[in-house]
């Protein structure tokens, strides 16, 4: 599988819907703008066409049809890359729709051919009534609603992705049940602080070798990969496999319904940082693949979502403080970025220089991502 | 008056001339003279080597460790218990602040190696204790040990999160020597390594820093590098019905040559403080169950007051959270089980990507590890929610033998 839709993490930001349009529209003709209906976005592997680049506050329609020949993205970028709204896995011929809420403002709109990198880009700008209130209760509001959505997204994805891994499993192919280990936990990394407070299902799920003791079986993601890498089979996972996909389903359920304070999405954002600065740097987590920076980058990706869906409220208080996390942000992903291939990483066999190196640009953000906490609990 | 102008070793080996007395295992101590004197020196002085007890287990812990472990090279019993010998004769005069050898440190020959190091010289004893302890390892087919191993002595089980460095682990012996000074803890495990060249050569050694416990009511309780208060709750030289039913090994416990003496569990935990150091001082509180300044268990305004484990928040959540450290090793939830720790903050430089190395190194002293450290260690290893910022990295148990008695050595009841 080559669809792993990999990339920063997203926010879906006020979406109100994502309405799953997924009919084909090959020969259907742009639609005509008249200035209020839906936005018509053309994409293609080198463009991205907006029928109109000005849109009334409130309620927006894009429709998007992909013209090109790779899976695209499409996204509403605010200030600092804050997802406003995304539709995922645009595949070639295909068109969705993606209805955001966008208050007065600037803004990017963005399709990613490939979904990755920078994407094309291109401005919009939304104009109308009065700007967007700035009640600091309704943004506390606004951010854990966001969040939520993100980690609805983020477990559904989880559950999907973790039914190909089980099925490669059971399947006994074990290249593909490779390739897709990394992929699936992606979605488990960006919400882990979530998927952890559900008590004995973060062991289950995710234990390492060494967190099991005695009389207790060791099950899991870990238990799969040493199987995989270390005898290059999937003899005798096919029960782990299937209590993987149980447990992960009952993660996913309790994830949809899981309730957050605005302290607890500052908390988790630090939390993710902590899990690479003593996991991951150090290649203790995907100890037999090797696949560390994937688990990495969805950390760091997790942790951006939770501090982006809480970036209007902080604007409000300490706008110093989200210009310095939006800097020490792309430095993380500027040093992952050097051990990209393809859709992925490179395996995680860094020397101890290179692991010095990502530790201290991980500490240098994670300092301030740490502050976040106390400015949202300012009265 | 400062530790480093104490009486003066050298100036008083001068002043006592060649005035030899032979010791145990043809050892020499410089001068009859040094022990009164040293006492002179107040809380400078020396701790007395000789008891029913060892030394260094309930005495006010010092400032400093420096801990060593050793592997037993030689395999003929006879070298074995040459050694110990030899270790306790240097030990009794270490710690009464002297120098080893006939001639010391100086005043030896001038073709050979001085007997001592010399780095003490001049320092005062600085409350040295060196305390032993033999490890399972020991008690295998080498020394004809193995029927004379103690039950209790067990190999700990695996911990959940053990990350444990096999080459930081175990050990068949240990040498726990605690001192106000560095310099002098530090003396005493070089002098002691090299009597034992050719029979043991150590295994790995900590140094140890801020004592992280008082084993006496009249030491305040110190900080360990969460910087929190630790030790609140620990057993005290002060409590000596508590000492006989949780420290000592007992008459009915058996094997005989443990009784008077003690089982010490030794731990390097690896704190992640950098990651501590970004949580809120909240959550800190709420993960340890004490107030970072006062110590005062979370409701309570005083260190020392009773911990209230029903107190309630106005949310209805218990004051103390039921995964907090203090709840979790509280002897109200561990079958009334305590030990009696006096473990040592370490920082030993910075790891490989410049986080510090740092962290306790925990040392508990117990009548029986099965019932006390592992039930205990095992609860936290489950529930702590201090374990996202620790790590065991190392692991080892010991049986320290009862006291020596002038004339005997370490463990010779284990040997007779």
């Amino acid at each position: 599988m080559s669809t792993s839709p990999f990339r920063r993490a997203s926010i879906l930001g006020v979406v109100i819907g994502l309405a799953a349009l997924t009919a084909c529209a090959k020969d259907e003709p742009a639609a005509k703008d008249d200035g209020t209906g839906p936005v018509s976005v053309k994409a293609t592997d080198s463009a991205c066409d907006l029928s109109r680049r000005d849109v009334k506050s409130g309620t927006s329609t894009f429709s998007v049809s992909n013209g090109g020949s790779k899976v695209t993205e499409f996204y509403v970028y605010a200030e600092g890359d804050r997802v406003m709204g995304e539709v995922e896995n645009i595949g070639p011929g295909l068109k969705r729709d993606l209805i955001v809420e966008l208050p007065t403002g600037k803004y990017q709109a963005v399709c990613k051919p490939g979904m990755v990198g920078d994407g094309i880009r291109g401005d919009l700008t939304v104009s109308g009534d009065a700007a967007a209130q700035v009640d600091e209760d309704a943004l506390l509001k606004q951010a854990t609603a966001s969040y939520q959505r993100y980690v609805n997204s983020q477990a559904v994805a989880l559950e999907q992705k973790t039914v190909e891994f089980v099925s490669a499993v059971k399947a006994g192919d074990v290249a593909k049940a490779k390739a897709l280990f990394p992929v699936s936990r992606t979605y488990w990394e960006r919400i882990e602080p979530v998927a952890e407070s559900f008590g004995d299902l973060d062991p289950k799920i995710d234990a390492r070798v060494n967190d099991v003791e005695a009389g207790t079986e060791w099950t899991g993601y870990h238990r799969i990969e040493q199987a995989l890498w270390v005898s290059n089979t999937t003899k005798g996972m096919e029960k782990y496999a299937d209590q993987l996909l149980t447990d992960v389903k009952t993660v996913v359920a309790k994830a949809k319904t899981v309730k957050l304070t605005p302290l607890q999405l500052a908390n988790g954002a630090k939390e993710l940082l902590d899990e690479v600065a003593t996991g991951k740097v150090t290649g203790e987590e995907d100890r037999y693949s090797h696949t560390d920076l994937w688990d990495f980058q969805a950390n760091v990706e997790g942790s951006q979502a939770a501090i982006q869906a809480l970036r209007p409220a902080l604007q409000v208080r300490d706008a110093a403080l989200v210009t310095q996390l939006d800097t020490n942000f792309k430095a993380v992903f500027a040093a992952l970025d050097k051990y990209r291939v393809g859709d992925g990483f490179k395996p995680y066999t860094a020397s101890e220089a290179e692991k010095k190196a990502l530790g201290a640009v991980v500490d240098g953000l994670a300092e301030p991502v740490s502050t976040v906490a106390g400015v949202i609990a300012k009265k | 008056m400062s530790k480093r102008q104490g009486l003066s070793r050298r100036g008083l080996f001068g002043a006592a001339g060649a005035a030899v007395v032979t010791g145990v295992g043809g050892y020499a101590a410089h001068s009859a003279l040094a022990g009164e004197k040293s006492q002179a020196a107040a809380d400078n002085g020396p701790v007395q080597f000789h008891g029913p007890h060892q030394a260094g287990i309930v005495t006010p812990v010092q400032d400093r460790l420096h801990f060593a472990a050793f592997d037993v090279t030689t395999t003929k019993r006879d070298e074995l218990i040459a050694l110990l010998k030899e270790w306790t004769a240097a030990a009794a005069l270490l710690t009464a602040g002297r120098d080893i050898g006939q001639y010391g440190a100086v005043n030896g020959p001038d073709e050979a190696p001085p007997e001592d190091t010399g780095e003490a010289v001049g320092l005062p004893p600085a409350r040295l204790t060196l305390t032993i302890g033999f490890g399972p390892s020991l008690f295998d087919q080498r020394f004809g040990l193995a029927s004379r191993r103690p039950k209790a002595l067990v190999d700990l089980p695996h911990f959940i999160g053990d990350n444990l460095d096999p080459e930081r682990s175990g050990g068949d012996i240990a040498v726990q020597a605690c001192s106000d000074d560095p310099q002098v803890a530090v003396h005493a495990i070089r002098n002691l390594a090299r009597i034992g060249f050719g029979r043991v050569a150590v295994r790995y050694s900590q140094l140890g820093f801020g004592r992280t416990s008082s084993t006496s009511r009249a030491q305040a309780t110190p900080r360990n590098l969460f910087g929190f208060k630790d030790g609140t709750n620990n057993l005290k030289l002060e409590d000596a019905g508590k000492l006989e039913q949780h420290l000592w090994v007992q008459p009915e416990d058996g094997p005989d040559w443990m009784v008077g003496g003690s089982y010490l569990v030794s731990r390097r935990i690896r704190m992640n403080i950098e990651t501590w150091d970004r949580t809120s001082l909240g959550e800190q509180e709420g993960i340890i169950g004490r107030g970072k300044g006062t110590g005062a268990p979370l409701g309570k305004a005083d260190e020392f007051d009773a911990i209230d484990f029903n107190a309630k928040n106005a949310d209805g959540q218990p004051k103390v959270p039921t995964d907090s450290h203090v709840r979790l090793a509280h002897p109200q939830f561990n079958n009334g089980a305590e030990l009696l720790r006096r473990g040592y903050n370490f920082v030993d430089g910075s790891d490989g990507l410049g986080r510090l190395d740092a962290g306790l190194f925990f040392l508990a002293y117990q009548r029986d590890p099965r019932k006390q450290f592992i039930p205990i260690q095992q609860q936290l290893s489950r529930h702590d929610t201090m374990n996202e910022y620790i790590q065991h990295v190392g692991s080892a148990v010991f049986a320290c033998p009862s006291g020596v008695t002038p004339g005997s050595y370490w463990g010779e009841k284990l040997f007779t």
